[in-house]
């Protein structure tokens, strides 16, 4: 049974659901627990975390390479696929190290899930030659494995993995393994061919503006579970908890006490919008909040409400990051225009916007 | 100055591998020209014939093509069963394939005439096979089937084996195809290191052949060794040269082929 008829062109994949899908290896190791998700048709949905998170696993679980604990069902459009292997769920899969064939061309590794299909010569071909054209690789079909750059194996990846119109697209790490410069070009092409493509895939990362740029939802995860599930601007605004915050983009936390209306520091006081409702364990008043070190801005010293001692300066170029001593309990990291002249030892006053401070829950390490 | 040291170090170097080279190569030597002298004992003066090579083709051709038979059998059975159980143990990777390949690998610690004799004392008593040239066979392949495995295995680990499989498995290749088109090619630099050990192996074995052989089932070490103990020396050494005549081509051969056939991982030799 395949999923979806190989020809049909207008796919644009399938809903995916994950429903209570965990995995326990055979040694015991627990790397995801129960799971339920759900994947929109045509929806980039990236899983972000730490190594051993269980993003791969969760990905390999959809993909059909690992079957979830009793329980755990994988739903394609609804049809149950938990126990149809790989090679009849009809996903595309890019692997980190790409598994690319080397006994192989670039054609025929693109060609192969055709072939594979009992697709004809011909329309093979022509499917070869737009895919070649999509992923830029033009003038590299007839190229062995070995003899294409970083780059170039990973946009072959990509079009063998798309040839064949899978119901879901997989990508598991797929920019981890090149370098830096070269990572950031090819993320801004892979967010183009997914928006044409249109096609449902899932992406592993660890990488939090990869996530951000590509996924049209992020998950959080850690240690085997959902932290939080939400559009970039949902986790990177609104964490969930403190390891969100973290996690995603640089984040000050500070612990500090809450009293009509603004928060006590040991620096002074910042106006903060009431809380809708405090979470549990801060009825004492003490809570967890989180500044963005770029909403915070600097003021004249003389009329401080919030004021700290400059600590380090570094000059990044667009912008510079620096250290504030004595504002709260902790050091907080201020993100500056890089025209701003400030050096170690200025006395300077702390401005945030009451919206942009975020209480997160004050229990979560 | 410099130069001259290298000079002399060269010098030494090459001074002692030749000298190491001829401890290793003069007796095969002289033991290849006593089969084309008249008279050893007289030396080479006595003069040079054929003679005694052609005794030994009229006496021991069966058995030199016995050797081959046996050879390419103990090849064909140890890549149909060696290759796809490298695969199956390589995928698996647990406790139990562990235990297996272990278990595989034992008759390398096995004398041979303990295997030999648990084969005589199992399927001694049944006759037709036990007479028949498949019964050296099956201890040929039980001594040489670690050698395939392992080196397949070598490859498999060395070029992610594993990935390439799940790869293609996610491009709708059923398990079959998979092995025909990605595991076997991918493998070939490991198939072809074990099926030149394989053949060489099951050529040249004496110890399992001698206690499985029959009268009618000699191979060729075996009648080296017949020969050396009831012929005159210079028709044992003309066996020797038949011998040399044979395999060292046939090895020259396949390591040519195992260098064009590298295969695509960089593992060309």
């Amino acid at each position: 049974m395949i999923l979806q008829d190989s020809r049909n062109t207008s796919g644009h994949g399938v809903a995916v659901r994950i429903e209570n899908c965990a995995k326990t290896f055979a040694d015991g190791t627990q790397a995801l627990g129960p799971v339920t998700l759900d994947v929109a048709r045509g929806e980039t949905l990236v899983l972000l975390g730490p190594s051993g998170c269980g993003k791969t696993t969760l990905l390999r679980i959809i993909a059909g390479l690992e079957t979830p604990d009793a329980g755990g069902r994988v739903l394609f459009n609804k049809t149950d696929v938990t126990r149809v292997p790989i090679e009849r769920r009809n996903v595309g899969m890019v692997f980190q190290s790409y598994a690319l064939f080397p006994n192989m061309t670039v054609a025929e590794n693109i060609g192969y899930g055709l072939k594979i299909r009992g697709v004809a010569e011909a329309e093979r071909n022509a499917r070869i030659a737009e895919l070649v054209e999509l992923t830029g690789i033009e003038g590299l079909e007839r190229r062995r494995i070995d003899q294409l750059s970083g780059g170039q194996r990973q946009r072959v990846a990509l079009a063998r993995a798309v040839a064949v119109r899978p119901s879901v697209l997989l990508l598991d790490e797929p920019l981890t393994a090149l370098d830096a410069a070269l990572r950031e070009r090819l993320r801004g092409e892979l967010n183009r061919l997914l928006r044409a493509l249109g096609i449902t895939a899932v992406y592993v990362t660890h990488d939090q503006s990869e996530a951000m740029v590509l996924g049209d939802r992020i998950v959080v995860m850690r240690k085997g579970a959902i932290a939080q599930v939400g559009t970039p601007r949902d986790v990177y605004f609104a964490p969930a908890s403190r390891f969100v915050a973290e996690f995603v983009g640089a984040a000050n936390i500070v612990e500090a006490a809450y009293e009509t209306g603004s928060l006590r520091l040991p620096g002074g006081t910042i106006p903060i919008a009431p809380p809708p409702a405090m979470h549990d364990g801060q009825a004492n008043g003490r809570v967890v909040a989180m500044i963005r070190p770029e909403s915070i801005k600097l003021v004249p010293a003389a009329s401080c409400a919030l004021c700290g001692l400059v600590e380090s300066v570094n000059f990044i170029g667009d912008k510079q990051k620096a250290s504030i001593a004595g504002a709260a309990e902790k050091s907080l990291t201020v993100d500056l225009p890089n025209t701003v002249a400030i050096k170690v030892g200025d006395r300077v006053g702390l401005a945030i916007e009451p919206g942009e401070i975020r209480l997160l829950p004050g229990d979560l390490a | 100055m410099t130069t001259m040291r290298d000079r002399l170090i060269f010098a030494a170097q090459l001074a002692f591998t030749l000298l190491v080279a001829a401890f290793l190569i003069v007796p095969a030597v002289l033991s290849m020209t006593a089969g084309v002298t008249v008279n050893y004992f007289r030396g080479i003066e006595s003069g040079v014939t054929l003679q005694w090579v052609i005794e030994v083709w009229q006496l021991y051709s069966d058995t030199i093509f016995r050797s081959f038979l046996i050879a390419i059998a103990t090849l064909g059975v140890t890549l149909i069963a060696g290759v796809p159980a490298a695969y199956a143990l390589h995928l698996r990777n647990d406790r139990l394939s562990r235990t297996i390949e272990e278990i595989i690998t034992l008759p390398l610690a096995i004398p041979g005439l303990a295997i030999a004799l648990a084969l005589l004392l199992t399927y001694g008593g049944f006759g037709d096979f036990r007479r028949s040239w498949l019964f050296i066979l099956v201890g040929h392949v039980i001594f040489t089937l670690p050698f395939m495995v392992r080196s397949v295995l070598a490859v498999f680990g060395a070029s992610d084996i594993k990935t390439l499989d799940e790869g293609a498995a996610s491009l709708g290749a059923l398990p079959w195809r998979r092995f025909r088109d990605v595991i076997v090619p991918n493998a070939r630099p490991g198939i072809l290191a074990g099926s030149l050990m394989v053949v060489t192996l099951s050529l040249g074995e004496f110890n399992l052949t001698w206690m499985l052989h029959t009268p009618l089932t000699k191979t060729l070490p075996v009648g080296l060794a017949d020969s050396y103990a009831s012929m005159r020396l210079e028709v044992a050494s003309a066996y020797t040269l038949v011998f040399f005549v044979m395999i060292v081509p046939l090895l020259v051969a396949m390591q040519i082929f195992a260098e064009r056939g590298g295969g695509p991982l960089g593992l060309r030799r």
